[in-house]
C-alpha cells in the first residue's frame, strides 16, 4: 500500500489559545489509518482542547503549525465540512437538544453530507435498517433512537448515544473525548465493544482519556503523553500500565 | 471558519422578507380619515341592513369615548387615524363564479404565495376564501360545503345571506366596549370571513382564509365570526403573507368564536404580516381581539403562529362558561430586528370542572421584544377547575429581550393551577454539536428552534405543520453563504 495515503492526521508544532492563555504548545502527533492512539495526561494538559482543534471549535485559536488531514489543510474546512471528510468527535459532555429526535438528528446530519458529496439522501428504508444495525451495537433501545437527542439520557447513555452516531456516521477519524468518563464497568464494556467493532484498517482512532482502565478494552498501537500543550513521551500499550503504576512524575520531571 | 454568536446575529439581521410584493390592482376608495360619515359610507357601500349600521354607529360613539391603550410592551408611534383610507376594495368586474373571472393579477399573487386555487381546487379537502384587500374575490368548495348545511363565505355575504345569524352571534363574546380596537374594528370593519357548522356536523375538511393587506395606506379591519353549533367540529386556519411597505399599515381584526354545548373549534394561525425592515422601518400593526366562548362541554383550541407584523398585541383567550368546557392555547412567536410582540391567552374560568392549557414559545432575536402576557382566572363557581400554563423563551442574541407576564386570579379553593417557565439562549454547545456530526449553522437554527417550538407545531393541522416549519426557517434563517 502507498505509504502516502496511509497517512491520515498530521499535526506539526500546533499551538492553540483561548483568550490570552496558550494551551498548545508545540504538538505534534502522526495518526495513520488502521491505528489507534491513546492521548493521556493530567488536567490541564491540554487534551481536551486538541480534540476541539481538530474538531473545529472556534474558541480555540490555532497561533502557529499546520495540521493536514487526508491531504487537505484541515484548519481550512469548517466544523461541519470536517464532518463530512469524515472526522468525528464523540464528546465529553454530549449536547442536549430538546424536541429534535436522535434519528431526525442523525438523518439530518447523514442527508447533509450526502448533498456536500451531490449525492441524494439516503432512502427512509436504508436509513432504518443501517439504524437498527448500528444501534444493536451498543445495545441503544428503540426508546432512545426516538427521544430528543440526549435528553434524559443518563450518563452511559449518552455515550453509547456518542458511539451510535458515530457508527451511523462511519468516520474515518474518531477522536473519542474522555468517552470512559463517567462510565460504570458494563457502560464501559458496551462502548469498547462498539469502537472495537468499527474498527478497520481504513479508519483510525484517538483515544483521549484520564485513566488506563479504557485501555484494557480499546487496545491502543501507541499511547502518547500529554504535558503541557505539548507530548512528551510516545510508546506502546505498555506505557499505559506505566503511567497507571507510576503516575504523570517521574515524566514531568524529567521535562521540567 | 468556525460558525459564532456574532455571525449568527448577522445572519438574522440580513434575512429580507420574502413574500414582499405588492398586486396591481385597481381599487375602489373612499375618502382618507374617520368620522360617522364614513361609517354610513362604509355601510351603504355594503348594502347593509338598518340593524348593522346601528351597530357601528354605536361602536364608534363607543370608541370616541376610548383611548388608545398603552400597557402593552411594545413602543411605537400612534397611527395617525385620519389619514388612513377605512374601506377599499378591488373593483369587481361582476358577479365572480369562477376563477377565470379573477384579475389575473390576483391570481398571480396568489401563485407567489404558493396556494393557486386551481390548485387548492384540485386538492382536495382545503376551501380557501381568499381576501384580497377587504373584499373576499374568490371562494371555492362552497358548494360541497353546502351540501352539508355548512355556511363558510366572506362576513359581508353573510349579512346578506344568513343576517339572522350574524344578528344573534355578532359582539356577542367580543363587545362592542371591549377595547379601543375592538370598538374601532366594530365600527368600520370592512369584510372577513363567517362560518356556520350545523348541530351534529363535523367538517370534513380544513378551512382556511388566507388574509392580505395589499392596498397602500389602507387600514384593514377584519371581522370573523365562527360558531359551531350543539355537538359540531371545526378546525380552521388563518394564514396571512402581506407585501412589503415604507408606511406602517394597520390591522385591527376581531375574530368570535362560539362554540355551543358539546363543539369543538380549532383555531389555528400562520402570521407572517410584514415586520419592517433591519432598521425597523415599516411593517403592520397588528392589533388584535380574538375570543372564544365555550358552552357546556365544549372545546375551543387556539394554535398560533407568529412570525410577522412591526407590532403585534394578540390574546386569543377563552371564556369557559360552560361546565366541562376545555380551553386551549398553544402558540409560537417569533420576532427579529425591532419587531415587538405582546401576545398570551387569557382563559376565563366560570363552570365547574373546566380546564385549560397554555403553552406558549417566544423566540427573540436581533434587537426584538417578545413578551407573553397571560390571565389565568378561575371564577367562584369554577370547581375543580385546572390550569396548565408552561411559557418559555428562546434568546437568539444579547441585545433582544423576552418578557412574562403570567397573571392569575383565583377565586375558588379547589382549583389547581400549574406554572412553568424558563429561558434559555441558543446555545453555542449546541451548535457546534450539530455542526461536528454535519449539521451546518443555518439548517443548525433551523433544527434547534423547529426543535423548541415542537410541541406547538405539532398542534397545527399536518398540511400546515410544514408550512409552519418553513416559515419559522425563513423567519430566522440568514443569508448565510
Amino acid at each position: 500500500m502507498d505509504k502516502e495515503i496511509k497517512k491520515m492526521l498530521e499535526v506539526k508544532n500546533l499551538h492553540a489559545s483561548v483568550g490570552d492563555k496558550e494551551i498548545l504548545k508545540g504538538l505534534n502527533l502522526e495518526v495513520k489509518a488502521g491505528e489507534v492512539h491513546a492521548i493521556m495526561g493530567p488536567n490541564g494538559s491540554g487534551k481536551s482542547t486538541l480534540s476541539a482543534v481538530l474538531a473545529g471549535r472556534e474558541e480555540y485559536e490555532v497561533t502557529e503549525g499546520e495540521v493536514s488531514y487526508l491531504g487537505k489543510e484541515l484548519l481550512e474546512l469548517n466544523p461541519e465540512e470536517r464532518s463530512w471528510e469524515g472526522i468525528f468527535l464523540a464528546f465529553q459532555y454530549p449536547v442536549e437538544i430538546p424536541g429534535v429526535s436522535n434519528i431526525n438528528f442523525l438523518k439530518t446530519a447523514i442527508n447533509e453530507r450526502q448533498k456536500y458529496f451531490g449525492k441524494d439522501p439516503v432512502a427512509a428504508k436504508e436509513f432504518l435498517k443501517m439504524v437498527k444495525e448500528k444501534s444493536a451495537l451498543v445495545e441503544l433501545s428503540d426508546k432512545l433512537k426516538n427521544r430528543s437527542v440526549n435528553v434524559g439520557f443518563s450518563g452511559g447513555e449518552k455515550k453509547r448515544n456518542e458511539i451510535f452516531q458515530m457508527a451511523m456516521l462511519e468516520p474515518k477519524l474518531s477522536i473519542l473525548d474522555e468517552t470512559d468518563s463517567g462510565l460504570d464497568i458494563d457502560a464501559l464494556r458496551i462502548v469498547a465493544h462498539g469502537v472495537n467493532t468499527l474498527k478497520s484498517k481504513d479508519n483510525a482512532s484517538i483515544v483521549i482519556t484520564h485513566y488506563q482502565r479504557l485501555l484494557d478494552y480499546i487496545v491502543p498501537d501507541f499511547v502518547h503523553v500529554l504535558y503541557d500543550g505539548r507530548i512528551i513521551k510516545t510508546g506502546g500499550k505498555e506505557l499505559a500500565l506505566e503511567l497507571e503504576e507510576k503516575g504523570y512524575d517521574w515524566l514531568t520531571k524529567e521535562n521540567a | 471558519m468556525a460558525y459564532s454568536e456574532d455571525d449568527l446575529k448577522q445572519d438574522l439581521e440580513d434575512q429580507e422578507y420574502e413574500f414582499g410584493f405588492t398586486t396591481d390592482v385597481d381599487s375602489e376608495k373612499i375618502p382618507k380619515g374617520l368620522n360617522e360619515e364614513i361609517v354610513r359610507i362604509i355601510s351603504a357601500k355594503k348594502n347593509e341592513p338598518e340593524w348593522l349600521l346601528e351597530y357601528r354607529l354605536n361602536a364608534f360613539k363607543v370608541w370616541q369615548g376610548m383611548v388608545e391603550p398603552d400597557w402593552a410592551h411594545v413602543t411605537y408611534e400612534k397611527p395617525n387615524l385620519q389619514e388612513i383610507i377605512f374601506y377599499s376594495a378591488p373593483k369587481p368586474k361582476k358577479e365572480l363564479a369562477s376563477l377565470d373571472e379573477v384579475d389575473p393579477e390576483i391570481l398571480k399573487t396568489m401563485d407567489r404565495l404558493g396556494i393557486s386555487l386551481d390548485e387548492q381546487k384540485k386538492l382536495t379537502g382545503v376551501a380557501v376564501d381568499f381576501v384580497m384587500d377587504s373584499v373576499s374575490v374568490a371562494t371555492s368548495f362552497k358548494e360541497k360545503l353546502g351540501e352539508l348545511g355548512v355556511i363558510f363565505c366572506s362576513f359581508s355575504e353573510a349579512v346578506q345571506e344568513h343576517p339572522e345569524l350574524v344578528k344573534k352571534y355578532l359582539g356577542t363574546v367580543v363587545p362592542t366596549t371591549d377595547n379601543y380596537y375592538a370598538a374601532l374594528n366594530s365600527a368600520v370593519f370592512s369584510d372577513g370571513s363567517f362560518c356556520y357548522i350545523p348541530k351534529g356536523t363535523k367538517c370534513p375538511m380544513e378551512l382556511s382564509t388566507y388574509f392580505r393587506i395589499n392596498e397602500s395606506g389602507t387600514g384593514q379591519f377584519e371581522r370573523t365570526l365562527l360558531v359551531a353549533d350543539e355537538g359540531s367540529y371545526v378546525s380552521y386556519l388563518e394564514g396571512c403573507t402581506a407585501p412589503q411597505r415604507d408606511e406602517n399599515q394597520l390591522h385591527a381584526a376581531v375574530v368570535e368564536l362560539i362554540a355551543l354545548d358539546d363543539a369543538e373549534i380549532k383555531y389555528s394561525t400562520v402570521q407572517n404580516w410584514y415586520p419592517g425592515d433591519k432598521d425597523g422601518v415599516g411593517g403592520v400593526f397588528n392589533f388584535v381581539t380574538k375570543r372564544g366562548i365555550c358552552e357546556r362541554n365544549a372545546k375551543i383550541s387556539w394554535t398560533q403562529v407568529e412570525t410577522g407584523s412591526a407590532i403585534t398585541w394578540k390574546y386569543p383567550s377563552c371564556i369557559l362558561k360552560g361546565d366541562n368546557s376545555v380551553g386551549e392555547f398553544y402558540s409560537v412567536a417569533v420576532t427579529n430586528n425591532y419587531q415587538m410582540a405582546d401576545t398570551g391567552t387569557k382563559m376565563l374560568h366560570i363552570g365547574k370542572n373546566t380546564k385549560s392549557t397554555i403553552i406558549s414559545k417566544g423566540i427573540s432575536a436581533g434587537h426584538s421584544h417578545n413578551s407573553y402576557r397571560g390571565l389565568v382566572k378561575i371564577g367562584k363557581g369554577a370547581d375543580n377547575s385546572r390550569n396548565f400554563s408552561q411559557c418559555d423563551s428562546l434568546l437568539m442574541t444579547d441585545r433582544c429581550g423576552a418578557h412574562t407576564y403570567p397573571y392569575v386570579e383565583c377565586e375558588n379553593p379547589t382549583a389547581q393551577l400549574e406554572h412553568e417557565a424558563t429561558t434559555s439562549k441558543i446555545g453555542e454547545d449546541q451548535m457546534f454539536y450539530c455542526m461536528q456530526r454535519g449539521i451546518g449553522e443555518e439548517k443548525a437554527i433551523s433544527l434547534i428552534v423547529n426543535g423548541y417550538a415542537k410541541e406547538v407545531l405539532n398542534k397545527l393541522p399536518m398540511e400546515f405543520a410544514v408550512e409552519a416549519q418553513k416559515l419559522l426557517e425563513i423567519s430566522l434563517e440568514g443569508s448565510v453563504g
